[in-house]
């Protein structure tokens, strides 16, 4: 239907996880608001289980196109697939994580039917027919609502987690459209030679709990005793960008405006003073835990627990009550 | 080499926010501007790629008189030529009349074998610029590049490194490249005295709309897909409850509150 309602899936070269279906949850709001289909593409080589999997998430049609070329992402195969979609099928809205994969799709699907996208949205709601999406701007400090008038699809980017999972339901079905869909290698710009996974495979934006160190964390032994923590909870460990600079800890760790935006259930900031530049990237998270030597630190504002203490004393006890508490 | 570098002035971040309404645009004049800093990494990369392979480097910016200040300090720091990119149809442009005009002036450079970008403005926050450029321009698009291994100019290819989720991405590209680049790929120098004193007597030529062939009215306000409904202070998250009593007992506090969330798995 024309205003149905489309959700990329990403995928590694066909491997998956549920938060590659996490946006047919909000899809399908804004679907029932249209009253119209939710409705996921998907672009790969072995997609089938993809394809089965969306629909127990939701999807009520999954519009695919196949083919060798696009083993392996490569973003001129992927968007040149996508803005063939798009262009064909003409749906309301087009929904990608805003992840490194999602971003780099839409965008360039955008450019490519040529109109501007959202970026980074944080609310999605049908009002009078119109769907307002709103984003975080400037460091997080204004939150500005917009609606898109011109361009159709609407392509829209979301911030990883805002949005509920979909309840998934593994006895639904729907139809799938296969699409044909080719590009020679010719036409194609890059080659991936290899991917190295990180050691501490840091992956911020996934993380439902995330430690975080800053300047009062004071060095990089100081970190061990967050990972410690995070270990013990199953998350990542997060820093400030005072905590990167001063090299206690790899970039790949940071968190606000010139590092990573997350919005994890549980973010534990220790000796982080919550400068709007750090506040920028993770204040829309679930519950914050503040740990400060420094009662008037600005992250307290922002906290849904406060500590006024030094890390150093608090921190091992926390993980000394956890370990006894979870039997781990 | 030819090497362009496409640089944003941003407002401070710690500079007080004027807003247009209704048009969501920030009012930048009055603002005190700095080089966006992803893109100063965007510059020292053109800096030291010609230092290993030779070339120019083209530094563009788009934006009002007061963009002026970010080419002057590229300038500084010896880039050969800069350009801004001006005309009273490109306010309140967004992000794909942005990369439109930018790519209308990489056309204009003529025979560029890469374009160097920030991964993104700490303004307006989007991060698809360099994408929709490379999308434009059909040049390779190799967005969050943490590295660049080598590149091969009599073969026209190039291999970085992109930091994405979970690990680094090798990849051969085909040039003319688009990179934009994430903090932490170098060390962006400063400029000398000698750099800046001859900088500040160089006259800034200005690239128009007319200059550059672009059509109007895929510029500006006018025509950027989203309109702006609303722009609001979100919520103050609420005072927070502070816990306190000895070590132990916040400890322990807190690990129940944290438990109860049923988070943990």
């Amino acid at each position: 239907m024309a205003n149905d309602v489309w959700v990329y899936i990403e995928h590694k070269d066909g491997e998956f996880s549920p938060m590659s279906f996490e946006l047919l949850g909000i899809g399908k709001g804004l679907a029932d608001g249209l009253g119209s289909n939710v409705c996921a593409f998907v672009i790969g080589e072995n997609i089938e289980n993809i394809t089965k999997e969306a629909f127990a998430y939701g999807a009520s049609k999954v519009y695919t196109v196949e083919g060798s070329v696009f083993k392996g992402f490569r973003a001129d195969a992927y968007a040149k697939a996508s803005s063939f979609l798009l262009d064909k099928h003409k749906p309301e809205i087009a929904l990608f994580r805003a992840t490194s994969q999602g971003t780099d799709v839409s965008a360039a699907s955008a450019a490519n039917l040529g109109f501007g996208l959202c970026t980074d949205c944080i609310g999605l709601n049908v009002d009078g027919g119109q769907i307002k999406m709103t984003r975080a701007a400037f460091g997080g400090n204004y939150t500005i609502t917009v609606v898109n008038e011109k361009a159709k699809p609407q392509i829209v980017t979301v911030r990883p987690k805002a949005f509920a999972m979909p309840e998934k339901d593994a006895s639904k079905q729907g139809e799938i459209v296969k699409e044909a869909f080719s590009i020679s290698e010719d036409d194609l710009n890059t080659k991936v030679l290899e991917f190295i996974k990180s050691e501490v495979t840091v992956n911020l934006v996934e993380a439902d709990i995330i430690v975080s160190g800053g300047r009062g964390v004071g060095s990089d032994e100081g970190f061990k005793v967050l990972k410690e923590l995070a270990d013990i909870l199953g998350g990542a460990v997060g820093a400030s960008r005072a905590a990167v600079d001063s090299e206690w800890i790899p970039y790949e760790h940071q968190v606000g405006q010139t590092g990573k935006t997350v919005k994890p259930k549980i973010y534990i900031a220790c000796g982080i003073s919550g400068a709007i530049q750090h506040l920028a990237g993770m204040r829309t998270s679930d519950c914050i835990v503040a740990i400060n030597k420094d009662p008037d630190a600005p992250i307290f504002k922002n906290a849904t627990f406060g500590i006024v203490g030094d890390y150093k004393q608090l921190v091992p006890k926390i993980i000394e009550k956890f370990k006894t508490k979870l039997n781990r | 080499m030819k090497i362009v570098a496409c640089i944003k002035q941003v407002p401070d971040t710690e500079a007080e926010i004027k807003w247009d309404i209704p048009k969501g645009t920030l009012k930048r004049d009055g603002m005190d501007p700095i080089t966006n800093p992803f893109d100063e990494f965007a510059l020292e990369e053109a800096l030291l790629t010609r230092e290993n392979y030779d070339g120019d480097i083209i530094a563009i910016s788009m934006g009002p008189e007061k963009a002026n200040d970010v080419l002057r300090n590229a300038l500084a720091l010896t880039v050969n030529e800069v350009y801004r990119l001006t005309d009273d149809a490109f306010a309140g442009s967004d992000t794909y009349a942005t990369a439109y005009v930018l790519a209308a002036a990489i056309k204009k450079i003529g025979d560029v074998d890469v374009v160097f970008c920030g991964k993104q403005s700490t303004d307006g926050n989007t991060g698809v610029v360099g994408a929709e450029l490379a999308a434009i321009l059909g040049y390779s698009q190799l967005t969050y590049v943490s590295k660049v291994r080598q590149f091969d100019a009599a073969n026209k290819k190039v291999v970085v490194e992109r930091a994405i989720e979970g690990g680094i991405e090798v990849v051969e590209a085909k040039l003319p490249a688009v990179i934009s680049v994430i903090k932490g790929i170098n060390e962006p120098r400063l400029p000398n005295l000698m750099g800046i004193r001859k900088a500040s007597k160089i006259e800034i030529p200005a690239w128009n709309a007319d200059d550059l062939g672009v059509d109007k009215s895929k510029l500006g306000y006018q025509s950027a897909s989203t309109k702006v409904v609303e722009i609001a202070v979100p919520p103050p998250r609420g005072a927070g409850e502070i816990l306190k009593g000895e070590i132990d007992d916040i400890a322990n506090a807190i690990t129940d509150k944290l438990i109860e969330l049923k988070v943990i798995k």
